[in-house]
């Protein structure tokens, strides 16, 4: 029953194969998620492009074009797809909402990190925590409920706009901006702040002067990640901007954004149609953002590290 | 034997013939990387003797420790060159199972590692995962194996409490008696008392000399004392190469190379 | 004194920075909880929605946003987990393994309504699986990978190295070492993630309107047999979820009490996200502590 020590050193054994078969198992997880990356950009890519391929609209009068009526013809017998009002709104949002929340975020993690950490991590923590947690679709019936009426009342109009879009984002991305400060503060050396101290600075000389300067590469990746979000961001937005495609003429008018447009529209077009497929052209705009705020902080972070 | 350029050396040459010995090494070279950390080693250790490596930080001795069962394997970018005999199978060629070498070859590391098990699992899941079942015999073998690791007496009521509410030296002890449990020939121990206090290195002491009856164990230590204390055999290692390799009293007392008394007599390391 | 007069200042701008956040969330919190509680009933929970009578209630959409997680866990934590143990323990550090990183980073940095349409597109139209279930789930197990692949590798690689070698030198197999002894110590870690990214697939409803669907068909809930088409276990029907709902009546609702049922609906989704979030917390306190104990 005993096989030679030589047998047993030099056969492949029950342990090498469950080796290689555990091997090969995490490694086909770590594949099929590869996969899904690469089909998600391949899909939408392709669909994305048919508008220009098949439907023969040019690249030009989609991005520049500001009149929105899919299913209807312009004068010049081309179709209506010009989608500049939902991309300046888009825009529009993201950095309204990112310069709204980008002082609150470093004044809560300054708060956090130098003024008071104790106080923060007791209450300021689970409070950020808690609102990353909230749904966006509950922001937006609180968009819808609170913010649009109260924008109705100072400002007049429908309330619905660019600028209730801004204030749900600004709370939607908020935490997120704030924690990513927070760890970009925390990365700060200790003794920067010391010397600064011993030199006989005030504590917010210091960090106005020392900590903050020195964690602006994080910061800036903090921001970006939250006008990430922002861009991205569908149903809370599309429920308070009224989802009207006009150019935005002021605040407070009925305007849109690349998610709204195609939240409202995806579901009343027919698959293969123009209709159809400048909404999928819509989408690919959206994931090329994406692509491109990920290679900012990719950028941001190499230039971070160079210093 | 490969020759030393650049340095004398001196290294007992123990009977290959008589089955005596437990494991040879034949010219092992390791690289990290670039970075050549042993730089041809050939030693021979006897059967039911305790060997030590000693030499300065850095002299590669857990390095060629850490290759005898070929943990370096688990390295990325390592590698390593040479023939390591065990039982006349060159140990280091690739078509070896490191799963059942290392069955043979236990190890014990310079930090106590028990898993987050009770005391009992520590020992018995390696068993069970080797294909162990037998609930009486588990039961016998974690017996055995903690009192060879005079570990027993101190455990044998807390047995399904956790592992890692021992103290340092129970611990390390533990992973002594888990090591000898899977009744190897070999065990190798690196550093296995410098994360621990006088009294609890004295123990472990105490349980290697008792060992020696039944395995073949070969040490790595920093501690000068320890090595004249328990070893038969002892190897100067500097710089990826062995100095000297010789009885653990010659080492001690009559070194043949200037390097070595230096080392032994505290000048330099 | 003009420097500490401005430190004084700053110091006050923060605290009331500070005071400000904290007042948003409780407003939010109370506003949610004020309107909703008083709607929450047993009827609310259980009734089915009304489309143009008042008194419609959740039910079937509650029960959906439950089926829908953890067919969604049961899909995404076995695939991140395999993914998570091969990037903390099997890759090596090349060109290759950055790649892999990148990839994961896109998914993670997709807004979810990309993500909702390419399940639209393949689940729905491509497989010919319609609206259903399963095509909400499987668009959710896209979204849901990327963070849960990083939770479990960042808690596989808290485990110290030296539990790896013990098990290694013990002459076991690395795959062993890693489901036997490192995942179990990660477990903690590992389950403290996987609430947390309950509660977002929880509240999430951008990548479902197309892939789940925006309707409640009526559901027997005396019939269990997944093949049946009015059982709640039918993986094929179309299945809004609670979050979806609350979209769907705040854009086109018509029953006359639909701004009373979205806040009774968002103050369930509150509550029950607010739950995972504390189970997540104290979970994370027990081990700590354990941890530190032992």
């Amino acid at each position: 029953m005993q096989s030679s020590i030589e047998e047993r050193l030099t056969k492949k054994s029950k342990k090498a194969k469950l080796e290689t078969f555990g091997k090969s198992l995490s490694f086909i997880c770590i594949a099929f998620i590869v996969l899904v990356v690469i089909s998600i950009l391949y899909f939408v890519a392709s669909k994305g492009i048919a508008t220009f391929t098949q439907n023969g609209v040019s690249i030009g009068s989609f991005l520049g074009g500001t009149d929105w009526n899919p299913s209807g013809k312009g004068a010049d017998g081309q179709p209506l797809v010009g989608a500049l009002p939902m991309i300046t709104g888009s825009f529009l949002v993201t950095f309204l909402s990112a310069i709204v929340a980008t002082p609150f975020a470093i004044g809560a993690a300054v708060f956090m990190t130098e003024i008071s950490p104790k106080m923060g991590k007791k209450i300021l923590q689970p409070v950020i925590e808690l609102l990353v947690g909230i749904p966006s679709v509950v922001y937006g019936f609180i968009g819808l409920t609170v913010v649009v009426p109260a924008v109705r009342n100072v400002f007049g109009g429908s309330g619905f706009g660019i600028l209730a879009g801004t204030f749900v984002l600004f709370v939607m991305i908020l935490p997120t901006v704030t924690s990513m400060t927070i760890d970009a503060l925390n990365t700060v050396p200790r003794h920067y702040r010391e010397a600064s101290l011993a030199l006989g600075a005030t504590r917010w000389q210091t960090v106005y002067k020392v900590v903050l300067r020195s964690a602006i590469p994080g910061i800036l990746t903090a921001v970006v990640f939250g006008m990430a979000r922002a861009f991205g961001e569908a149903l809370a937005v599309q429920m308070v901007i009224g989802n009207a495609a006009l150019m935005p003429g002021n605040l407070v008018s009925p305007a849109s954004t690349l998610t709204s447009i195609l939240t409202m529209g995806m579901g009343n077009t027919v698959m293969g149609s123009l209709q159809n497929n400048v909404l999928w052209s819509l989408a690919l705009i959206l994931l090329v953002m994406s692509l491109v705020f990920n290679i900012m902080t990719r950028l941001i972070g190499k230039k971070g590290a160079m210093k | 034997m490969v020759e030393n350029q650049v340095q004398d050396s001196h290294i007992i040459q123990l009977d290959k013939k008589e089955k005596k010995l437990a494991l040879y090494t034949e010219d092992i070279h390791v690289y990290y990387g670039q970075n050549e950390a042993i730089k041809g080693v050939s030693l021979a250790f006897e059967k039911n003797k305790i060997t030590s490596l000693i030499g300065p930080s850095g002299c590669g001795k857990s390095t060629y420790l850490r290759s005898l069962n070929r943990m370096n394997d688990e390295i990325a970018n390592t590698k390593i060159t040479g023939k390591i005999f065990y039982r006349d199978i060159d140990i280091n060629a690739p078509e070896i199972d490191v799963y059942e070498m290392r069955k043979n070859i236990g190890m014990v590391f310079q930090r106590p590692n028990p898993f987050s098990k009770s005391i009992y699992e520590n020992i018995a899941f390696p068993l069970k995962r080797h294909g162990l079942k037998d609930k009486a015999k588990l039961d016998e073998i974690v017996e055995t194996s903690l009192k060879q690791a005079a570990l027993w007496d101190q455990v044998k009521d807390d047995l399904h409490k956790s592992a890692l509410a021992l103290s340092g030296g129970q611990q390390q002890r533990l992973c002594i008696a888990r090591a000898i449990a899977m009744e190897p020939d070999i065990l190798l121990l690196d550093e296995p008392a410098s994360a621990l206090d006088p009294i609890s290195t004295s123990k472990v002491e105490e349980t290697l000399i008792n060992l020696k009856e039944k395995y073949t164990i070969i040490i790595v230590t920093h501690n000068m004392q320890q090595a004249a204390r328990i070893s038969d055999y002892t190897a100067f290692f500097y710089m990826g190469n062995v100095i000297e390799y010789d009885q653990t009293r010659k080492i001690f007392t009559r070194p043949k190379i200037q390097q070595t008394e230096d080392y032994v007599s505290g000048h330099f390391g | 004194m003009n420097a500490k007069k401005a430190d004084k200042i700053a110091t006050g701008t923060l605290y009331a920075i500070a005071g400000v956040i904290v007042l948003i969330l409780f407003s939010l919190l109370a506003f949610i909880l004020v309107r909703g509680v008083p709607h929450i009933s047993w009827n609310f929970l259980t009734n089915r929605s009304q489309t143009f009578k008042t008194g419609g209630g959740i039910g079937p959409q509650l029960f959906n946003s439950f089926y829908l997680l953890i067919l969604t866990m049961l899909f995404s934590v076995p695939i991140s987990l395999g993914a998570g143990i091969y990037l903390s323990e099997y890759a090596k550090k090349n060109w290759v393994t950055d790649l892999v990183r990148t990839a994961i980073e896109v998914l993670s940095s997709l807004p979810s309504i990309v993500v909702g349409l390419f399940g639209f597109l393949i689940f729905v139209i491509q497989m010919g699986w319609g609206f259903s279930i399963i095509s909400g789930a499987l668009a959710l197990t896209l979204f849901n990978l990327p963070l849960l692949t990083r939770t479990v590798e960042d808690s596989l690689r808290a485990i110290p190295a030296t539990q790896r070698e013990a098990g290694l030198a013990l002459g076991l197999s690395r795959w062993e070492t890693v489901t036997k002894i490192v995942v179990p110590a990660a477990l903690p870690g590992i389950l403290t993630g996987v609430i947390l990214a309950a509660g977002r697939v929880f509240g999430e409803a951008a990548a479902l309107i197309y892939t789940a669907g925006q309707s409640a068909p009526a559901l027997n809930f005396a019939d269990w047999n997944p093949m049946h088409i009015a059982s709640p276990l039918n993986p094929f029907r179309p299945a809004e979820t609670l979050a979806v709902h609350i979209w769907k009546i705040n854009g086109e609702g018509i029953m006359p009490d639909a701004a009373a049922v979205s806040a009774g609906a968002s103050a369930v989704l509150i509550i029950t996200v607010l739950l995972f979030n504390l189970l997540a917390r104290y979970l994370g306190r027990v081990i700590y502590k354990k941890s530190t104990s032992a």
